[in-house]
């Protein structure tokens, strides 16, 4: 049962095979069961679980349906639900309980979905394998010495091992793509502005963007219609018409044009993730695709370039963290200065320090102009690259990240190192455009490798097409981990 | 050596919206601590800023008040620095691209006017304010306030005395005042200056080292700030030293500024785009659509007063003092042909002023209303009452001795003030006061000018006042002449 795909949970739902109720027990058993191996949740509260998961079962009896009524699933610990610890993977927020739902975690629940908890994550989602959190790294479920990625790593996670069939992610350099990937889920950055960010802790507020992951694309699609839509609580929402982002899941690729960029294959591809996408390209030929080359020459500066404007945005957006009105407050101090000092220095991980630190800097006086300004000229030199690219192609596609799931401790002491394993992510971001990740095969080590898709503004319905034909044709998506011999 | 004072003005306007700049809270001043602060203005992680249109409209109606270019696509900054008060550990605020840039206020000091060149107007918010006296060992917070909407309007460094900043503060008062965009309530703190104050020798153009005075929300408090900054830095030079670039507060209780802190201690605010909002786009159609609801400005209607009603360039000064005043003398002098409108500026300018200052009231609150003062006047100009009698009347109506818009009537009636134009009458007791006063008769004879007044004063003593006055004038002198 705990194998079902979202989709197939809800479908049992309806056919009254089973309750809300039923399956939130089930998904809580696994996860009392099996969190001290992984460590994917950082706050759960059963009851309110519970009670979420009774209310669904009467609305589905009182004849209120809907794909994800009674469904249960994780949000990750950087969206503020009401009532619940919203820790955002620090120690500053470790006592911070929302006295107010993000807009996401309020259209789910306006969706009759079941939350089972608050998920681990890299610290304000700074990091690229979950170890930054507070709340101690996250182990990868295809092998425990692993990391998961990051920052959604405790959603990717909890999704790969069975003990949510899906969880809310957010992305901004690769956050949802880079953790589905080396966990071998499915999730999806959609367009900048499609999904509000109110209530979703900020890190770099012109990048981040909140999507669905779960374990098939068509299962994207269900969480994606209730997770989108205008918010006039964030003026960077877009108003657009309602859309069913599952509309086209069953449309034909014929014709289809994939552009390839010669810059997603060069140097620093780990040849079992090479080989992987290479099988995946040639699935999509077989599924009457065309292939074209296209290039983003400008894509090698957009790790620079994010590495001055998202700690730029973090430096300001993390001022608030200061022990004055809610959250960690250093336990004793001199003055006030000394308050805000001990406060910030106890309170935040060394990776978020290095980023205040950075992003202080290249908006100091004197070098404002010399990082900050041109980094926003070479962001929409990026940009342009894609629209070129889109006027040679429907869809992108690359490997979603360098390498498969790496050794926990392995990359956390060269942060270069770990910045670089977002090379293939972070430019969409900076772009604004919406990509998704999909398993696409193993390398030889068994870990799962992603295969990144690419669309242009507003094409979600399209990648998630593109994605579900290529599921109808593998079966990369269906493979579990390994389970721990004795279910724990 | 003689010194020219240079001085610019930071004036900051709290715009009088119901809800914040950037959060649905209310903006009434005064509820208990922490009551209209939002999930948004306590800065909760997560929450976003949303701009209110509300704040926009009052900077453009601020923007075509001055003649100002109304920028089509300002930008939100974010002005970065740590205090309790400031909740998100930033301002938002407009650093580069200003909602309004330029524009000109007139001021007029010792019968001269002056044009007061204006940099800019941009949109910020409010920060909240720090309690230190209330507890003992802390400091409380109180963020009712932040969040309100601020327009932040920057002059040119063109004033030259503190009497010239006094103006241009009493005319930019006036002005948001006028066209409802603050309530000018100086003690709440709606409307405070900061002063950037420097002196130079005259004849040079380069400018001093200037000082910058925070907080000023009097316009007494404005001009002591500047006279002793002023006689401050001369001084220093003059003894050899230099003045430092530096914020300084101004204490009251003193009447001295002192340093809070040097350009050295200076807050690097590593301003950037808000990366929140987007860009303040302002069309045509919404400029257009603003400035056809904007009122008549004080100088369109001082000319439109002297033109109409002849009104002295004075009185029109004083009746365009405020929008209220103004109202209520347009309410008075209405249609009004001849020398009622002129006789109306009077009244107001004069008596009635005086009345409400002594009173210490607004122009709303008047006793005597803009429809019984008309009365009253048409009763001076069908020559019923003489200007003095009228001023007894006016003083009863004040007090309340008769109601509705012919209490002048009503009171001339019930007292008896009706004019005499009798002449027959009047010339009857101008014999009996030249014959009862041949002392004065034959000192007027004998050349003494003074001697006339005298005899018509006892004309219009034995009429009780009520004799027309120059009607006695004209009596007495044929009588005395012929």
């Amino acid at each position: 049962m705990h194998d079902l795909t979202l989709k197939a949970l809800s479908d049992a739902l309806s056919a009254r095979k089973l309750s809300s109720l039923e399956a939130t027990e089930l998904f809580l058993n696994r996860i009392n069961a099996l969190n001290p191996r992984y460590n994917c949740f950082v706050s759960l509260d059963e009851e309110r679980s519970r009670a979420q998961a009774r209310e669904a079962d009467a609305a589905r009896a009182a004849g209120r349906a809907g794909p994800l009524r009674g469904v249960p699933i994780a949000h990750k610990g950087i969206f503020c639900a009401k009532g619940w610890l919203s820790t955002c993977g620090s120690k500053m927020l470790s006592n911070f309980v929302s006295p107010y739902d993000a807009h996401v975690v309020q259209r789910l629940n306006e969706a009759g979905a079941v939350t089972l908890g608050k998920t681990n994550m890299d610290e304000f989602a700074m990091g690229s394998s979950n170890e930054t959190s507070w709340y101690g790294p996250v182990r990868n479920p295809w092998d425990p010495e692993a990391v998961p990625g990051g920052s959604s790593g405790g959603s990717a996670a909890a999704v790969a091992a069975r003990l949510a069939p899906g969880a809310t992610g957010t992305d901004t350099g690769g956050s949802i793509r880079q953790p589905a990937a080396l966990t071998g889920i499915c999730g999806l950055k959609p367009t900048y502005g499609v999904v509000s960010r109110y209530g979703m802790i900020a890190f770099a507020s012109s990048l981040d963007q909140a999507g669905p992951m779960a374990r098939t694309a068509e299962d994207l699609a269900l969480m994606l219609d209730a997770m989108a839509g205008f918010d006039e609580r964030d003026s960077t929402s877009l108003e657009r018409a309602p859309e069913s982002y599952g509309r086209d899941l069953t449309k034909g690729l014929k014709g289809l044009r994939i552009g390839l960029p010669t810059e997603f294959f060069a140097d620093g591809l780990a040849p079992g993730v090479a080989s992987a996408v290479d099988a995946a390209i040639a699935q999509y030929k077989s599924l009457g695709c065309e292939i074209v080359e296209v290039t983003l020459p400008n894509m090698r500066l957009s790790v620079p370039v994010y590495y001055v404007l998202a700690p730029a945005e973090a430096s300001s957006n993390l001022a608030r963290f200061d022990g004055v009105r809610y959250g960690y407050r250093a336990p004793e101090y001199r003055d006030l200065d000394d308050m805000y000092e001990k406060t910030r220095a106890q309170g935040f991980g060394p990776e978020v320090k290095r980023r205040i630190l950075i992003g202080t800097y290249v908006l100091s006086h004197g070098y404002y102009d010399a990082y900050y300004i041109r980094a926003q000229k070479l962001r929409r030199l990026i940009a342009q690259d894609f629209t070129e690219a889109f006027a040679k192609c429907d869809v992108i596609m690359g490997p979603t990240s360098p390498t498969t799931a790496f050794k926990l401790g392995e990359k956390a002491a060269d942060p270069l190192q770990m910045y670089l394993s977002d090379i293939y992510t972070i430019a969409v971001n900076l772009a604004g455009l919406p990509g998704l990740s999909i398993p696409c095969g193993f390398d030889g080590q068994g870990l799962p490798v992603g295969l990144q898709v690419i669309g242009n503004y507003f094409r979600e319905a399209q990648m998630l097409n593109v994605a579900h034909q290529y599921q109808l044709a593998t079966d990369w998506h269906l493979r579990a981990p390994p389970q721990p011999e004795d279910g724990r | 050596m003689k010194w020219e004072t240079v001085i610019g003005l930071e004036t900051h306007a709290q715009l009088n919206t119901r809800s914040k700049i950037f959060s649905g809270a209310s903006t009434a001043f005064g509820a208990s601590p922490n009551t209209q602060a939002s999930a948004v203005d306590i800065a909760l992680p997560g929450v976003l800023p949303v701009l209110n249109r509300a704040a926009v409209e009052k900077a453009i109606r601020f923007g075509l008040s001055v003649g100002a270019t109304v920028n089509h696509r300002s930008i939100f900054a974010r002005k970065n620095y740590f205090y309790p008060d400031l909740p998100k550990g930033y301002q938002i605020s407009q650093f580069e691209v200003p909602v309004v840039a330029g524009g000109t206020v007139t001021i007029v000091v010792d019968g001269t006017e002056k044009t007061v060149r204006l940099t800019r107007a941009h949109l910020e918010e409010d920060a909240g304010k720090s309690l230190h006296e209330e507890f003992p060992d802390a400091t409380g917070i109180d963020l009712n306030r932040a969040g309100t909407p601020l327009l932040e309007i920057v002059s040119e460094p063109d004033l030259r005395s503190s009497a010239e900043a006094v103006a241009y503060a009493k005319a930019l008062h006036g002005l948001v005042r006028w066209i409802d965009i603050c309530d000018g309530n100086m003690q709440e703190g709606s409307f405070r200056c900061d002063a950037n104050v420097s002196v130079r020798p005259v004849g040079t153009d380069t400018l001093g080292t200037r000082c910058e005075i925070k907080n000023l929300n009097s316009f007494r408090f404005l001009e002591r700030a500047i006279d002793y900054e002023v006689r401050r830095q001369i001084e220093l030079i003059e003894d050899g030293g230099r003045v430092v670039q530096e914020t300084r507060l101004y204490d009251p209780g003193r009447d001295e500024t002192r340093s809070m802190r040097s350009k050295e201690d200076a807050h690097d605010y590593r301003y950037f785009p808000d990366p929140d909002l987007l860009p303040l786009e302002i069309t045509p159609q919404w400029l257009e659509s603003v400035r056809a609801v904007l009122p008549e400005l004080p100088e369109a209607m001082r000319e439109r007063f002297v033109a109409q009603h002849g009104v002295t360039a004075y009185d029109a000064a004083v009746l365009t003092g405020s929008r209220e005043l103004a109202d209520y003398f347009e309410a008075a002098a209405r249609d009004a042909r001849g020398p009622v409108g002129k006789l109306c500026a009077n009244w107001i300018a004069g008596a009635l002023s005086a009345r409400l200052n002594e009173a210490g009231i607004d122009v709303g609150e008047s006793r005597v209303t803009a429809a019984q003062l008309r009365r009253l006047v048409e009763r001076i100009a069908d020559s019923t009452v003489s200007g003095k009698i009228a001023k007894d009347v006016f003083e009863a109506m004040w007090n309340g001795e008769a109601t509705g818009d012919d209490a002048a009537d009503t009171i001339i009636a019930a007292r008896g003030l009706v004019q005499i134009s009798d002449s027959g009458a009047l010339e009857k007791v101008a014999d009996e006061v030249i014959a009862a006063n041949a002392q004065q008769v034959a000192d007027y004879r004998g050349g003494k000018e003074k001697a006339f007044n005298s005899l018509v004063g006892q004309v219009m003593k034995a009429t009780r006042g009520k004799a027309n006055p120059q009607q006695v004038t004209e009596i007495l002198k044929r009588k005395l002449t012929g």
